[in-house]
């Protein structure tokens, strides 16, 4: 007997239209964060809940993702727990990142079984996502081949990382908002040794509101999506 | 016997890395535990077993690339 992802044990796929929930977090502890994600996973696997996006921030928190290599984590151990910052083995792809206040955290549980089953273009659509955002405050985005994620120039501006569960993504997407890019200096974002920029770095402090970037990129996502 | 096959996963995606098996060669396993974790590039995820019974043969290790429709186990 053969097996894949769309026959057997999970069934046809369902034909509807796809849409998904949102689930606004704010200020989140990342380990609820991820107690959340866990959650919906099961619940949108099972059919009780539609595909949700959540978005969130998350006080320095460094993450390291199933290709990480400790080596990128710039401080001993001690000296981040002093500055009160947690490291997370966790099971997405990518190596280290970090998330901190200001940085915009979107995590979509979808349903690929109701979007295309296809991780390349699912990780290219939230690319293109941050790219329409962007362009609104005329921002120039750019994708860099077998490099995901979204740049200004040379210097990252969102870093991407799923995980894939019957077809149910977790983990997702961070957007450099705001906040103390300095942090990044802790680690060797994505294994690389690239500089971080953010939409606050590019167009001053009074320019941009995280609100106001959520309901766009929201927007955006429905758009790309077709939601 | 049912064998373990790597799923199409997505346009250009013709193979991932095992990084974890949740059991060993010769446990039971139940249809739709957790088999396998792969990963590609930026993603990672687990592949269900599709039957109950012995995991017989892994064909692949953790740190080995396997191919888009190649068999990664046998259950017996």
């Amino acid at each position: 007997m053969f097996w894949t992802w769309s026959h057997g044990c999970f069934g046809p796929d369902p034909i509807i239209m796809f849409s998904f929930d949102i689930l606004d977090l704010g200020l989140v502890d990342y380990s609820e964060a991820l107690a959340i994600q866990n959650r919906l996973v099961c619940e949108v696997s099972s059919g009780v809940k539609i595909s949700t996006l959540i978005l969130c921030e998350h006080n320095p928190v460094i993450t390291l993702g199933r290709q990480a290599n400790e080596k990128n984590i710039l401080k001993p151990q001690d000296a981040l727990m002093k500055m009160g910052i947690s490291t997370y083995n966790v099971h997405r792809g990518g190596d280290v990142t970090m998330h901190i206040p200001g940085q915009l955290v979107v995590y979509p549980i979808f349903s690929l079984r109701q979007w295309k089953r296809d991780l390349h273009k699912f990780l290219r659509a939230m690319e293109e996502a941050i790219l329409l955002l962007l362009r609104g405050y005329h921002i120039k985005g750019i994708r860099k081949e077998n490099n995901t994620g979204v740049w200004v120039g040379d210097k990252k501006i969102a870093s991407i990382g799923i995980s894939v569960s019957r077809w149910v993504t977790s983990h997702g997407l961070s957007l450099n908002v705001g906040g103390n890019l300095d942090l990044f200096s802790l680690i060797r974002p994505c294994g690389q040794d690239i500089m971080m920029t953010s939409m606050t770095e590019i167009l001053g402090p009074n320019n941009v509101n995280i609100e106001k970037v959520k309901g766009v990129l929201i927007h955006k996502f429905r758009e790309v999506f077709k939601a | 016997m049912a064998k373990v096959i790597l799923p199409e996963l997505g346009e250009g995606i013709t193979k991932a890395t095992v990084s974890y098996w949740y059991f060993q060669a010769g446990q039971e396993v139940k249809e739709k535990d957790d088999l396998v974790e792969l990963t590609t590039d930026k993603a990672a995820f687990n592949l269900p077993s599709p039957a109950s019974g012995k995991l017989k043969k892994i064909f692949f290790l953790e740190g080995q690339s396997v191919k888009v429709g190649e068999a990664l186990a046998e259950i017996e």
